[in-house]
């Protein structure tokens, strides 16, 4: 028998027997992690199950930041019941409103213990891989049970290998890599499966987040980077394991990436979007919220404002993130260039709180999904892709390739900020334009298109 | 006798219940009269108890809501065939008790409007332009959506059911 893929080493070590692709488990947990958007259903669950005790309390990460501060009586009615829940539980670890994002809280506070099995009642719990934690996001019921129970069934997944070579250029970064990723696999070439990330085990804690955690725009169960330093040793595949596909990414080569509406793998180079005019561009989420982040965006900015087309809306990912971004100076320059700053949490990235979407409005985001809807306004377009891309984005008003900017002059920096404003078209609103830039792109690249809802109009 | 919903590939949760309609934004009783507001607005005002879901590939993907699936039960929603389906979602379902069931040919088959049989003792999913063959359920998943769902499941047994 061929030694074990990372997948396969933990879950056969937390399951204490040694098992294959394919065998069902029943895994011990290390965490549970909840988050506010569920825990009406949650709490529901377990009052059906007639276990409304939580396992164990010290074993449970609770957080809100789906929607936080409340936008809504509802919401903070729902909010209310969460704080009551958590005291009468006697569960500690608890992050309120303004704190952050849960999958970046747990990562960087070093709740993600490498090699166990932690699930999260959200689908970007993958991230806990960054790491070496097989991390799993789930529903309610079965967030449910794992509180009940401290333990949930899986089946062992195939595992992807994917592999990073060299170093990204400036101006180019992980998020770039992984969204070329993404565009190999595609949405769903990563279903079930669990994608171990070679050649990225000494990259910043931040990277690796953003790596693991785009592994759920793939459909994969869990995302694990190799050799992480929260890791011991002996945490690795075997030099023999199977792999269901390998994918090797050159980072010296690698070019700035963009996602196209409305799919997450509709991936091509910036260099082919240059000109689409953008209303907003959203910084933050999990997977790029953090002060490395904010500060390859006021490296490009260079201390300019931005065009006064377009919003620019900051939102730091945990408090730890929005303090050292503070203490830099990075926040200061970003709201000097004319950036609005949000609370630390998920912020407008899943279309409830801080900035949602307009009408056709067009959106440049560095967080992980474009679907219809996400953001606010079904009508509403958002690209995808890194800081650099989206700060070229504010500055100019369209997207743009951001390592010419990063190597000029100032007089070239100001020169090409000033040709790119007067090259965007601002007959109407920018996404008349920009939807059209997404037809033609669409067209004339090799990307996925099929149509998502049979039968459904075309909106022009 | 079942109307077929046909939906194409990559349908994300998102369009089934967008989050800013989500149970906690518009309240326990009302979410579910959202679902495919967006894409088929039609839908949650027309679906009839029993009807079924037709997908493509990797059908559910997207967010781990469970008030996604939670609006089609409560909307009476009888099923779901699909080529293939997103993990979260369909482990959603199992839990829920919404059958949930591999064809790959049913999109083929299928026109939307159309009148279905799902008779997943015989395997098969009946169209007019014939039988869709469903492929099986791990037995895991079997006993659990027989038990009405995950709860059931456990309130009736106090545990899972075996794994090997």
């Amino acid at each position: 028998m061929a030694g074990p893929t990372l997948a396969e080493l933990i879950l056969s070590r937390v399951s204490g027997r040694e098992v294959r692709a394919g065998d069902l488990v029943i895994a011990p947990l290390s965490r549970v992690m909840v988050h506010d958007s569920v825990i009406d259903a949650v709490m529901a669950g377990m009052k059906e199950l007639g276990r409304e005790k939580v396992w164990d309390a010290s074993r449970v990460c609770v957080f809100v930041d789906h929607a936080a501060p409340a936008p809504t009586p509802v919401v903070a009615d729902s909010h209310r019941v969460l704080r009551e829940w958590v005291r009468g539980q006697g569960i500690a670890t608890f992050y309120d409103a303004g704190e952050g994002v849960c999958h970046q809280i747990m990562v960087e506070e070093g709740y993600c213990e490498p090699g166990t099995v932690i699930v999260g009642s959200d689908s970007h719990s993958n991230s806990y891989g960054a790491a070496g934690a097989f991390g799993a996001g789930m529903g309610a019921t079965d967030i449910a049970v794992a509180l009940a129970l401290g333990r949930t069934w899986l089946r062992v997944p195939e595992s992807i290998k994917v592999t990073f070579r060299g170093t990204p250029r400036r101006g180019v970064t992980m998020k770039d890599a992984i969204m070329r990723v993404v565009r190999e696999i595609g949405t769903d070439g990563a279903r079930y499966a669990c994608v171990e990330f070679h050649g990225a085990g000494d990259l910043p804690q931040g990277d690796r987040i953003t790596l693991a955690g785009m592994t759920t725009e793939m459909g994969a169960k869990a995302g694990i980077v190799v050799g992480t330093p929260e890791a011991p040793d002996r945490l690795r595949p075997a030099p023999d394991a199977v792999y269901m596909r390998e994918v090797t990414v050159d980072l010296n080569t690698l070019e700035p990436q963009i996602a196209i509406p409305p799919r997450v793998d509709q991936v091509s180079d910036v260099s082919q979007a240059i000109g689409i005019p953008v209303d907003i561009v959203f910084l933050g989420s999990c997977t790029n919220g953090r002060v490395a982040d904010m500060r390859q965006a006021a490296e490009l900015l260079r201390g300019r404002r931005i065009d006064p087309r377009v919003r620019l809306e900051v939102v730091p990912s945990s408090r730890r993130q929005f303090e050292d971004a503070m203490a830099d100076g990075t926040l200061g320059k970003l709201s000097a260039a004319g950036a609005v700053v949000g609370t630390s949490g998920c912020g407008p990235c899943l279309g409830r709180t801080g900035g949602v979407l307009a009408g056709e409005e067009v959106c440049f985001s560095t967080a992980n999904r474009n679907y219809m809807g996400r953001m606010g306004s079904p009508k509403a377009s958002i690209y995808l892709g890194s800081p650099y891309v989206a700060a070229v984005v504010a500055l100019t008003g369209v997207v743009d390739d951001p390592r010419p900017y990063l190597e000029a002059s100032d007089a070239e920096f100001d020169a090409l900020v000033a040709k790119r404003r007067a090259e965007r078209d601002d007959r109407g609103a920018a996404s008349a334009r920009s939807g059209d830039r997404s037809r033609e792109l669409l067209a004339t690249l090799p990307l996925r298109s099929a149509p998502w809802i049979t039968g459904m109009e075309q909106e022009d | 006798m079942a109307r077929a919903w046909v939906f194409g590939d990559d349908l994300d949760t998102d369009q089934m219940v967008p989050g800013r309609y989500a149970p906690f934004m518009v309240g326990q009783d009302k979410f579910h009269t959202y679902a495919f507001c967006d894409a088929r607005p039609e839908f949650a005002k027309t679906v009839r108890p029993g009807d079924l879901l037709v997908g493509g590939e990797n059908f559910g993907c997207g967010s781990s809501r469970e008030y996604a699936p939670a609006a089609l039960k409560k909307l009476g929603v009888g099923g779901i065939v699909a080529k293939s389906f997103a993990r979260i979602f369909f482990r959603n379902c199992v839990n829920l008790g919404i059958p949930v069931l591999e064809a790959a040919d049913a999109v083929s088959l299928v026109r939307d409007g159309d009148d279905l049989t799902l008779d997943i003792a015989a395997g098969v999913l009946r169209t007019p332009r014939g039988d869709a063959r469903l492929r099986p359920l791990a037995p895991f998943a079997q006993e659990i959506l027989a038990a009405g769902g995950v709860v059931a499941y456990l309130r009736e047994h106090g545990d899972f059911p075996a794994v090997r």
